[in-house]
């Protein structure tokens, strides 16, 4: 492919500092950077006691005082904004961590050992991914509980399985290389080939995926939270925020606003980190 | 190819059956006991037993289990608290309305997403080609609820242009499709301009500018048709999108669809309405996989052999 060949020769070429910089992979970056710091200072940073109710200053819109307003019972939404940023983003990132090692491991397995494992594990992902993933999140938070960890529960049952499939794709085609034929002739144990043979092989697609799920973790959580499957009130979280003021938006549209944007802000993170990611490790699978 | 979506159709109901046995064994696990819920809060113990015998749920799991699964196959979707009786003709009424959403959102996705990728994909990295893929980038981040929220904040409270809320009409479809077509759509015109991209620089394209096509001609008549079955491929494939995002959408304008009868069926820990619902969008959206793949062999005569 000549295309292919033009990119190697500029890569040798020019040196790394040289080459066009991932402008997706900075900006990507640098966002989550900044949400995670906010969600470590959370409520430190915050003008007002998240839960505080100010009952002379319902539904106020965007003043010196309340930078974006307060909600209906007196709250200030900023400061329940930057107070939310860290359970929004542990009922996120909690599911990526946990979907992450169980994609991996079921997808190493069933990939690397194909035979009965490979059908037994490959069927119940078919079973699982039959059922649109919003779905099954509402179902299994149905019975784990309207709770932070119910949630968790609800969004890494729901994402591992694609998680998995892919994984498992990746493994199978690696399966077939010479190294990997080789480590097994040496009788190697099948630990070691899967953790040090065939994982850091499949780690540039791991986190490229793991970091798109974080905006789709972030999607579906403050979905469930909007539905009121999710946190419940008063914990700030961004959705759930958007769930209990709704019926406000004739009088006051202000209290809308700002925690959609939260959210858009925090996927937009994600997705971008991932796409830079993506184009930095994996050029292969650019779309 | 026509073999593998016949294997695939018969393969259907052995993947509900694995889904029911799955669902019923989670459905186990819920806190709560159903015969107290079935009976009301103002039951005596008395009035209890006698509901839980009535409900059968005294007999043993595995006898529970096979009369639920030989129900379902007789049409029977067991005993709903929400209803009071056999829920799937209350679930099938409203079948037609989350139908007529996720349809209206795939028609509006086809007419919307594929120009708009393509016009994209002619300009690369000109003026409209930037717009459009910001905006792509901005759908691809926005929660399909909130964007509802926004559309109602500003058709009908403000410009009062749009009921707000339930089903009155045609009018009505509007703000619900394009909050749940939005993202799909972004989906779309993403992957059709990487396509177009692609295409064009494929030696086809060459001759036909050579013989002095015009280049709208060389782009919507010859360029285009080389990337719908992909495309379809992946309308298909986000169909689950669309059916999870119904039901966010649903409750959001209370829009009278089988979403949002799920959430009103948890919010009473209504399970048997739960399961029976699951299922339904799990059919839902395998059938609509095939039917998409099945469109695709008709566009591509290549794809019958293979």
């Amino acid at each position: 492919m000549p295309e292919a060949l033009l990119k190697e020769t500029l890569a040798q070429t020019f040196p790394a500092s040289r080459r066009p910089r991932n402008r997706n992979l900075a900006i990507g970056a640098a966002l989550v950077i900044l949400f995670a710091i906010t969600a470590l200072a959370g409520s430190a940073i915050a003008p007002y006691d998240p839960t505080s109710q100010d009952l002379l200053a319902l539904l106020e819109p965007a003043s010196a005082a309340h930078w974006l307003g307060t909600d209906e019972i007196g709250r200030d939404i900023l400061s329940r904004i930057l107070a939310g940023t860290r359970i929004t983003m542990t009922i996120a990132l909690a599911p990526v961590a946990l979907a992450g090692l169980l994609g991996i491991a079921i997808g190493m397995l069933a990939g690397y050992l194909g035979g009965a494992v490979d059908r037994t594990l490959g069927a119940l992902i078919e079973l699982m991914m039959t059922v649109p993933e919003l779905v099954l999140a509402i179902a299994v938070v149905a019975v784990a509980g309207a709770s932070p960890e119910g949630l968790i529960i609800a969004i890494t049952a729901s994402s591992a399985p694609r998680l998995a499939r892919l994984i498992r794709s990746r493994i199978r085609e690696l399966r077939e290389e010479d190294y990997v034929s080789a480590a097994a002739v040496l009788g190697l144990p099948l630990w070691r080939i899967l953790c040090l043979h065939l994982l850091p092989n499949a780690v540039s697609l791991i986190v490229v995926q793991l970091s798109l799920l974080a905006g789709q973790a972030v999607l579906i959580g403050s979905a469930l939270g909007f539905l009121g499957l999710g946190v419940q009130p008063p914990a700030p979280e961004w959705g759930s925020m958007l769930g209990g003021s709704r019926q406000y938006i004739e009088i006051a549209p202000h209290v809308v606003i700002a925690p959609g944007l939260a959210i858009a802000a925090l996927v937009f993170a994600f997705n971008t980190l991932g796409d830079g990611l993506r184009d930095r490790l994996d050029p292969n699978l650019r779309r | 190819m026509l073999r593998n979506l016949a294997s695939r159709l018969v393969l259907i109901p052995a993947i509900l059956f694995g889904l029911v046995t799955l669902l019923f064994l989670i459905f186990q696990l819920v806190p709560g006991d159903q015969a107290t819920l079935a009976a009301g809060a103002t039951a005596t113990q008395a009035e209890i037993e006698a509901m839980r015998h009535q409900l059968g749920l005294d007999r043993p799991l595995l006898t529970q289990y096979l009369d639920h699964l030989f129900g379902l196959l007789r049409g029977d979707f067991g005993y709903s608290t929400l209803f009071r009786d056999n829920p799937l003709p209350h679930i099938l009424e409203r079948v037609p309305a989350t139908l007529a959403l996720t349809t209206g959102a795939i028609l509006l996705t086809v007419v919307i997403g594929i120009p708009a990728g393509v016009l994209a994909a002619a300009t690369r990295d000109r003026a409209p080609d930037m717009a459009i893929s910001g905006c792509v980038i901005a759908l691809l981040s926005i929660p399909n609820f909130w964007l509802g929220m926004v559309l109602i904040a500003a058709l009908s409270v403000r410009l009062h242009l749009l009921p707000s809320f339930g089903f009155t009409g045609a009018a009505s479809l509007v703000m619900p499709v394009l909050a749940l077509a939005a993202r799909l759509i972004a989906i779309i015109a993403r992957l059709v301009r990487a396509l177009i991209i692609e295409e064009l620089g494929k030696p086809y394209v060459r001759t036909a500018r050579a013989k002095g096509l015009g280049e709208s001609t060389v782009l919507w008549g010859h360029v285009l048709p080389n990337a719908l079955v992909p495309t379809m491929t992946a309308i298909g494939l986000e169909a689950g999108y669309l059916l999870g995002g119904s039901v966010v959408v649903e409750r959001l304008f209370a829009w009278p669809g089988i979403g949002d009868l799920l959430i009103s069926a948890i919010s009473v820990r209504d399970y048997t309405l739960v399961l029976g619902i699951t299922v339904l969008f799990a059919l839902g959206f395998m059938l609509l996989n095939l039917a998409v793949d099945l469109l695709c062999v008709v566009a591509n005569p290549r794809l019958r052999d293979a």
